[in-house]
């Protein structure tokens, strides 16, 4: 294939309008000993229909969650997404256009950032959003990355084992700059130990930070950490998971300062983890800090309502080095299919697909149970937990076998999600066969 | 304008629900303790089907992309995204993978991942990749990591320096700070290329590297870039390539042959991944073998037939994101190699530098072009002959090409020219939509002249006018609240 518009001879003529002979004629500038001789090492160029053939038969080496049910999450959540939004994303005035830095031009593509912006409020009960960030475990980091430039002698940051342990690895690999000193705090029982976590925050404590529902699907009280970390002026920060929002308590009403997560949930293909958004709200005092593109009301020389990239006085192209992030780029088009996958649910359709993922785990944990297994934490759980088995990987093949996506090993037990899209059927095949497994 | 959804609606509207679950209803009440339960409503959006469509169908006729007309978008390399790939991106086979299935119910999309980590080192002229980093500040977060964790390997705690041009993008700073290190800043000579005798005079033990775009931010390939990477490894430093710029010479020269030694290349760019109106892109990273130990985790292996994946990677910074990057765009990305082959990205590049020059050759009677000689993918004008007696100024220009249909070229970007425009027009541009774009240029030379209010008063054709960004800072609005 080529997507090259102008033929060999219109192209020659443009040489000859430059007064060149040759396409060679255009690298005079790059010395012989740095160009490529023989050509590059790659497949033969294909066709369309060669290609389309070609990933076709890629995507048919795999087993999608279309293929087999998944309780798989960990993070990302097999959900349903009404069809309108694909259809909606792939109006190209959306997907090839780019970051709308001329207002007059891009006011479709900065309204809807302003409106992702306010859905995201509504959801995090938080002041101000920004227009997205690469996923959630990066916008953990920002986070901590902006609890620690905020006061100049805080760069502590107390956070729970019991938070993603991804979301722990990029914490460390962001703690590279030295200017951060992450304090893991074991849990206790799958939950955060909130009373050791509080016994670490001192008058150098930039940030606390717990995961809600935290990785083993099990829900934390924040409470006395929220006030212990405000009491010594240290941030408290959350990380949640967007639709358990519709009915869990929102981190503004637990008095966070700074709520991230991973906005996949939100109407974004799983797509082998990527790409997702991560979002990414504040405290309104903190608006002038917070990393990323922000969207803002304005008005045209008119007098007309419009909107503008703004406060871009703390973003790299202006700061350069004294900015407080150094991201570009954000998930435009994943923040987008987000407030379009919020409209096309509702209030209310946000309240279902909660509710029934909730009552599916509260099902599915009693079905395991009742097949001879046992829940690894007796702790309060919405949507996700982990049940004992004593070998999670023979375990997951068994599922397999029985055409099931499995679960998320850990050492002793499978962490099992349940999304809208599962079944009651599906549920009690998987606890059957689960159950058959210590039978053996 | 157009309404905010919050404005429209009406309660009870909206009609997605789910099928019957066939079991008792809980009551959260009962079945979590209520420190856990929200107290305030969300408040989201209540809309009819039809009528969301219809919001988003109107915003979507307020944007203008790659598909609805000319993009010169300079540093942005907006070319055409095939169709082809849109729809490759969307197989269930693809799609629908959860990035914790088992190795082997994954192969197809392993082979994709593995392949392009080969594609692209031998592409670039590196020795591995890593395929995790969400954009090209990402990339570039992770090359410095790379380079920072290298160094305290070493034993060297000293370097606590990293060297960036003037000329360079904002992230390149930005993201050194965001690891920890000092900027220091080298000079551009008169040519618009690194400063050899100030990169010398700067470079010393403390050092950590250099970051490089090449071509530069000015499109000029830094002719000496073999004397560059000699001064910054005699010195223990290492030299970090921005890739942001691979359009100007892919297929005719590589960064690892010029001796750079972490690179970041943009699929979003060179690669021809939709921009989405701000992303998603992908920024993988490539390294030369002294480095491959402390690339990101996992890498994807083939062991066999079978690909899975390494995590057992010691040296390894970690994890810059989660899972293993932007899969969506990257399969794109593989499926534009796959068609292109190594000669068709060739005249990609090829292409790409021929319209830019073109463009150049046909503006430079009616607009300044501070550095006027051949240039690869992108040029720079300014606005300097336009600037008197009107008062002109490069962005008033940029506005009247919005009335002409178009969306504007880069401006004030890079700083080190001053109402700098920088203008890209990529490979997939006829030369048809050139002239067009050249004749209104040359039209609006020619108004700025003879009736500057057309010019300063733009845009005049759309939907707003210019707007009140002072305002906007001022007094930040940055979401809807209910009257
Ligand atoms: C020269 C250069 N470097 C880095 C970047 C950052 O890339 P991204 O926006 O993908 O993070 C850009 C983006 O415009 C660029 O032009």
């Amino acid at each position: 294939m080529k997507y090259i518009p102008n033929p060999p001879w219109v192209a020659k003529d443009m040489l000859k309008t430059m007064g060149l002979n040759s396409l060679d004629d255009l690298f005079s500038d790059i010395k012989d000993d740095l160009k490529i001789k023989e050509g590059l090492t790659l497949p033969p160029a294909m066709g369309e229909m060669e290609l389309r053939s070609c990933m076709k038969d890629l995507a048919l080496r795999n087993i999608s969650t279309e293929d087999y049910p998944c309780f798989l999450g960990a993070g990302a959540y097999d959900r349903y997404i009404p069809a309108a939004v694909d259809q909606l994303l792939l109006r190209s005035e959306f997907y090839t256009a780019y970051t709308p830095y001329q207002p007059e031009i891009s006011q479709g593509i900065l309204q809807s950032i302003f409106e992702y912006q306010t859905m995201i409020c509504k959801l995090t009960g938080m002041d101000v959003s920004n227009a997205s960030m690469y996923d959630g475990g990066s916008a953990l980091a920002e986070a901590c990355n902006l609890a620690c430039n905020s006061g100049k002698e805080r760069r502590k940051i107390i956070i729970s084992d019991t938070v993603h342990p991804e979301y722990l690895e990029i914490l460390k690999a962001y703690s590279l700059s030295g200017r951060m000193e992450v304090v893991l705090v074991p849990g206790r029982e799958g939950a955060a130990d909130i009373d050791a976590m509080v016994a670490e925050i001192d008058n150098q404590t930039a940030a606390a930070i717990i995961q809600q529902p935290n990785f083993f699907g099990v829900l934390e009280n924040g409470e006395k950490l929220e006030q212990a970390v405000h009491a010594h002026k240290g941030m408290f920060i959350m990380a949640v998971e967007p639709v358990s929002l519709a009915l869990l308590k929102s981190p503004g009403e637990w008095g966070a300062d700074i709520a991230v997560g991973e906005g996949q949930p939100l109407g974004c293909s799983l797509s082998l983890g990527g790409p997702y958004l991560g979002f990414f709200a504040a405290r309104r005092d903190l608006m002038r800090k917070i990393p990323g593109r922000i969207v803002g009301q304005t008005t045209d020389l008119d007098g007309k309502r419009s909107y503008v990239l703004t406060l871009q006085a703390r973003e790299q192209h202006i700061r350069r080095e004294k900015a407080g992030s150094n991201i570009c780029s954000n998930e435009a088009l994943c923040a987008l299919a987000a407030s379009m996958y919020l409209a096309f649910v509702g209030e209310e359709g946000l309240k279902e697909i909660a509710l029934r993922s909730h009552q599916l785990a509260l099902y599915a944990g009693k079905q395991v149970e009742e097949a001879g297994l046992e829940l690894k934490y007796q702790q309060p759980y919405f949507m996700e937990f982990a049940v004992k088995v004593s070998d999670p990987a023979a375990a997951n093949q068994k599922l397999l076998a029985n055409g099931i996506i499995g679960g998320y090993q850990l050492e002793d037990a499978l962490l099992l999600a349940f999304t809208e899209k599962r079944s009651r059927a599906e549920i009690d095949h998987l606890a059957a066969v689960l159950g058959g497994k210590m039978d053996e | 304008m157009s309404k905010l959804i919050f404005e429209k609606g009406v309660k009870g509207s909206n009609s997605f629900r789910l099928p019957s679950a066939g079991l008792p209803q809980p009551d959260i009440n009962h079945t979590l303790p209520p420190i856990f339960l929200r107290h305030k409503d969300t408040d989201l959006p209540q809309l009819s089907e039809v009528e969301a469509v219809r919001h988003f169908t109107e915003l979507s006729k307020l944007a203008y992309g790659v598909d609805n007309g000319f993009y010169p978008l300079g540093s942005c390399t907006m070319k055409y995204s095939p169709k082809i790939n849109e729809w490759a991106a969307r197989l269930p086979g693809l799609a629908a993978l959860h990035p914790y299935q088992v190795p082997e119910t994954i192969q197809g999309a392993l082979q994709i991942y593995y392949e392009m980590q080969e594609f692209l080192a031998e592409i670039t002229g590196m020795d591995g990749f890593t395929l995790q980093p969400a954009a090209g500040a990402h990339g570039e977060m992770v090359g410095v990591m790379i380079i920072k964790a290298y160094h305290l390997y070493q034993g060297d705690r000293e370097r606590t320096k990293m060297m960036v041009p003037d000329s360079a993008h904002g992230t390149n700073p930005a993201t050194a700070n965001m690891i920890g290190f000092d900027v220091i800043e080298v000079k551009s000579n008169q040519r618009g290329l690194v400063d050899l005798d100030d990169l010398k005079s700067k470079m010393n033990k403390e050092v950590a590297g250099l970051m490089l775009t090449n071509p530069n931010t000015l499109g000029l390939f830094e002719e000496e870039i073999q004397d560059i990477a000699a001064v910054v490894h005699e010195a223990g430093g290492l030299l970090y390539y921005d890739g942001a710029n691979l359009n100007g010479v892919i297929g005719v020269a590589r960064p690892g042959d010029m001796g750079f030694d972490v690179i970041h290349v943009n699929l979003h760019k060179t690669f021809s991944t939709p921009h989405g109106g701000g992303g998603p892109g992908a920024g993988p990273v490539g390294v030369k073998e002294h480095l491959l130990p402390f690339l990101p985790k996992p890498l994807v292996v083939k062991e066999g037939e079978l690909y899975n994946f390494d995590y057992d990677r010691p040296l390894s910074i970690g994890k810059a994101r989660n899972f293993y990057g932007n899969f969506g765009v990257i399969l794109k990305a593989y499926a534009y190699i796959k068609a292109l082959g190594g000669e068709g990205l060739k005249d990609a590049c090829q292409n790409a530098v021929l319209n830019a020059n073109y463009m150049r050759h046909q503006l430079r009677d009616d607009y300044n072009i501070p550095l006027d000689r051949l240039c690869k993918h992108e040029f720079i004008i300014n606005s300097k002959k336009q600037a008197d007696p009107h008062g002109i100024s490069t962005m008033d220009i940029a506005k009247r090409l919005i009335d002409y249909g178009y969306h504007p070229p880069t401006v004030y970007f890079p700083l080190i020219i001053s109402e700098a425009m920088m203008i890209e027009p990529t490979e997939t541009e006829s030369k048809e939509r050139l002239d067009d774009f050249i004749a209104a240029m040359k039209i609006i030379a020619k108004e700025a002249k003879e009736a500057p209010e057309l010019l300063l008063d733009a845009p005049h054709n759309a939907v707003i006018r210019r707007v009140d960004e002072v305002k906007a800072a001022r007094k930040p609005v940055v979401k809807w609240e209910a009257p």
